[in-house]
């Protein structure tokens, strides 16, 4: 089928779904919507559907990114916007059904908002709420909308056009549309994509690669996982016409193993374009042959480092060389190998659709476009957002996020995973693009933002990440493997009230020689956790030295003790404790036994609120 | 189980480039990779044992020794991590009387944490099996595995 015919069928199958007579129901079910219950809710929809013998037609589609109001369903009704309901459980699925699609009551309490053209009375439209209203929708302009399962959605909304464009365009004028959009490398470090491009077209040797970074390893960050369960054509769309523009015959993917539900998706994709002529020989009839092998991770951190994902490809241990010579001129079995992160090739096909213009019309001067964030941590509103670069950090926190978890005082936002840092109250209004991250001594990285609160110990969190860095240290560089487990054993004894007078300083000494003699980028950025946290809270690491936590998060500075006064003796937290630490009669004043006490707060956590009994202190 | 190794080999070519991807398979036949089995791939890659055995001691996916019936995953992700992640752990070393990287004795579960499942917006998480528990605290957790953690 020549791809005129393909898009004539996509536009007509969409089109009788959006004209379609019976309502169209559509449910989350990526990995979030899932683990919040979703699959659940798809079978208590079938259920009661059938028992009223109403037709209505169910859709799996992907997420849609307000991960904080899992799990989502949207219901259209014939003639009608589309109602996006938030926490939905089998209960209230049933009563959509019978409420919304026999009675017409469309239930607004429920609902976020409505999507598409009309109104209806008491429902704002979903784009216009504070959580969406400040977001720019391009790379995820389709998750959550169609079925990421069918190739023919992803069509009907423009998919693959960009790939159509490129096969008539010269090498160079594709490289050039990508230098003019200003498209710069997704994954953290921020290298300018069309450079990458020109150097492998440009390198002897054949034949040449190109790979797709799909190893998500930050912890913290979901984007590419939501991205490629929610609409995988868009990164497979960028990685051919990656592999066009360079010369490539064959790409590869290199997914992590923990993703099952994007690794399914994938092979699902992969299967289809085979069908429809998109990957193997003769491409739609340009001459351009070209296949994809899909890679599983195997759960290496540092394999997200492009010469160790390398080795992995190969069958080695993933552990990084030096470069150069870089992987544009000798990669994958020593040939020219482009590699990129998903979400620059999912721009990749979008500004081959719709232009370098169009995708420059949002960012700064040096970083252009849009770019999608993880926003979790202590956030009222987390999730998976899209807002254009340079975009402060305050706008997302409290615009998007709409601040802090129960309106707790903000105390830290973490970007770039653990080779990022953690920036204070004081930069909230700095913006977020390439160079002022780095400037603040963060990394733009590949899109985690985990925001941290006054409870969040911020000694604890440095010491959370470089315990992560340490262990995934692959040992090849000494810098790394023993100036990480040193900073990790100094770290330690701080926090446990072991602290000596010169620590801090004795931290900053070896983070500069981890940064400076490190072989990759893991241990060159290991430290930035550390030395931001001692640069914006030097105050909390002094505390510790003095034997107090601030946030009462160190197990070894704090104590948990009963109010005698507020007790009222209702054996709750004597009966929750795991180690039997907690003694008194009933109606009786209770005790701790600090001895016993393994510091794990469930006796905070069950204290009726209206009692608050228990505390926990820090200090003398 | 000479068989059941064979029976995947023969799916695979004799190519060096594909280690990875065998030794995933046989750990997802067998559920672990025994000494057996990893001699068996090095025979029948042309590749050293003791290579076949550091590229499968390098990855954190791969076991040596049998797991329980039920994999329990605990995140330690920043998000989890931020929201109390160490005390959901805690607990369930406490409720199983096992530490990280241990099996039950009576093989009912084998408990491991993993970097991030990517479930950040629902933390603290753990997966049993394929299953993400969300929003867990402590007495969730009790609650769980008071149930044999295979519902919610």
């Amino acid at each position: 089928m020549t791809f005129e015919g393909l898009q004539r069928r996509a536009r007509d199958e969409w089109q009788a779904l959006s004209e379609s007579a019976v309502p169209l129901i559509q449910v989350g079910t990526a990995t979030c919507g899932r683990s919040a219950g979703a699959s659940a809710v798809v079978d208590a929809l079938r259920e009661a559907l059938q028992r009223e013998a109403t037709p209505a037609l169910i859709m799996e589609v992907g997420c849609i990114g307000l991960c904080f109001a899992e799990p989502l369903v949207t219901i259209r009704k014939p003639g009608r916007p589309a109602v996006c309901y938030g926490h939905v459980n089998p209960e209230r699925a049933t009563q959509l059904v019978s409420e919304y699609l026999l009675r017409d009551n469309p239930l607004a309490d429920w609902a976020l908002g409505t999507v598409g053209e009309g109104r209806i009375e008491g429902i704002p439209e979903l784009f216009e709420t504070p959580v969406l209203r400040p977001q720019v929708r391009r790379i995820l302009r389709n998750c959550g909308f169609i079925d990421p399962t069918n190739i023919l959605h992803y069509v009907a909304r423009g998919g693959y056009t960009g790939l159509v464009r490129a096969l008539g365009m010269a090498r160079g004028q594709i490289i050039d549309e990508i230098r003019r959009a200003g498209l710069r490398g997704r994954g953290g470090a921020g290298f300018p994509t069309w450079r990458k491009w020109q150097f492998c077209l440009e390198a002897p040797g054949e034949p040449k690669y190109v790979v797709c970074n799909a190893d998500e390893g930050d912890p913290g960050a979901f984007m590419n996982r939501s991205l490629l369960e929610s609409d995988p054509h868009s990164v497979l769309e960028g990685l051919l016409i990656d592999g066009y523009t360079v010369g490539a015959r064959e790409g590869y993917i290199y997914c992590r193993a923990e993703y099952p539900l994007a690794l399914e998706r994938l092979h699902n994709a992969l299967a289809q374009m085979r069908e429809q002529g998109l990957v193997g020989e003769n491409i739609l009839g340009s001459g351009f042959s070209f296949d994809i092998h899909i890679k599983e991770g195997a759960g290496a951190f540092v394999c997200g480092e492009e010469t160790a994902l390398l080795a992995s490809i190969e069958g080695r241990r993933g552990m990084p060389r030096p470069r150069p010579p870089f992987p544009a001129t000798s990669g994958l079995w020593g040939k020219p190998t482009v590699i990129n992160n998903v979400e620059t090739l999912a721009s990749v096909s979008l500004i081959l659709q719709k232009g370098a213009e169009w995708f420059a019309e949002y960012g700064s001067e040096k970083s252009k476009g849009t770019k999608t964030f993880a926003l979790v941590g202590k956030v009222k509103r987390a999730g998976l957002i899209e807002v254009p670069l340079g975009i402060t950090l305050r706008d997302i926190v409290y615009g998007i996020g709409g601040g802090i978890l129960g309106d707790k005082r903000f105390k830290a936002v973490q970007t770039g995973g653990p080779s990022g840092g953690c920036l204070p109250e004081a930069l909230l209004d700095s913006p977020v693009d390439y160079e002022s991250l780095t400037t603040a001594g963060s990394i733009m990285g590949s899109g985690g933002m985990v925001v941290m609160d006054e409870d969040t110990c911020m000694v604890d969190v440095a010491r959370y990440f470089l315990d992560f860095t340490q262990k995934e240290s692959c040992g090849e560089c000494v810098p790394c493997r023993l100036g990480t487990k040193q900073m990790m054993d100094i770290l330690t004894d701080i926090t446990e009230g072991k602290g000596r007078e010169g620590d801090v300083e004795l931290l900053q000494e070896v983070a500069l020689a981890v940064k400076k003699g490190s072989l990759c980028g893991l241990g060159q950025t290991a430290p930035n956790p550390v030395l931001t946290t001692i640069r914006y809270f030097r105050d909390e690491y002094e505390a510790h030295e003095q034997g107090r936590c601030p946030s009462k998060v160190c197990k070894a500075l704090i104590r948990y003790r009963i109010v005698a006064d507020k007790c009222k003796g209702c054996q709750i937290c004597l009966r929750a404790c795991p180690v039997g630490a907690i003694s008194g009669e009933r109606r009786q004043v209770h005790t701790i036994d600090v001895g016993k006490c393994i510091r794990c707060g469930v006796c905070l956590e069950v204290c009726p609120a209206r009692f608050g009994a228990v505390e926990c202190v820090t200090g003398q | 189980m000479h068989d059941r190794i064979d029976a995947i080999l023969s799916s695979y070519g004799r190519d060096r480039a594909n280690l990875i991807p065998i030794l995933q398979s046989v750990q997802a036949e067998l559920g672990y990779l025994s000494e057996e089995a990893m001699l068996r791939i090095a025979d029948y890659l042309g590749v050293p044992e003791s290579q076949v055995y550091g590229v499968a001691s390098f990855y954190a996916q791969f076991r040596f020794t049998p797991t329980g019936r039920n994999r329990i995953m605990v995140c330690r992700g920043t998000a989890c991590h931020v929201r109390g992640a160490p005390r959901i752990l805690d607990e369930i070393q406490q409720v199983l009387n096992i530490r990280e990287g241990e099996t039950t004795s009576d093989m009912e579960y084998t408990l491991e944490t993993v970097a991030c499942i990517g479930c950040c917006a629902l933390s603290p998480c753990m997966m049993i099996n394929r299953e993400v528990y969300a929003k867990l605290t402590p007495t969730k957790v009790r609650e769980v595995f008071s149930k044999g953690g295979q519902e919610q």
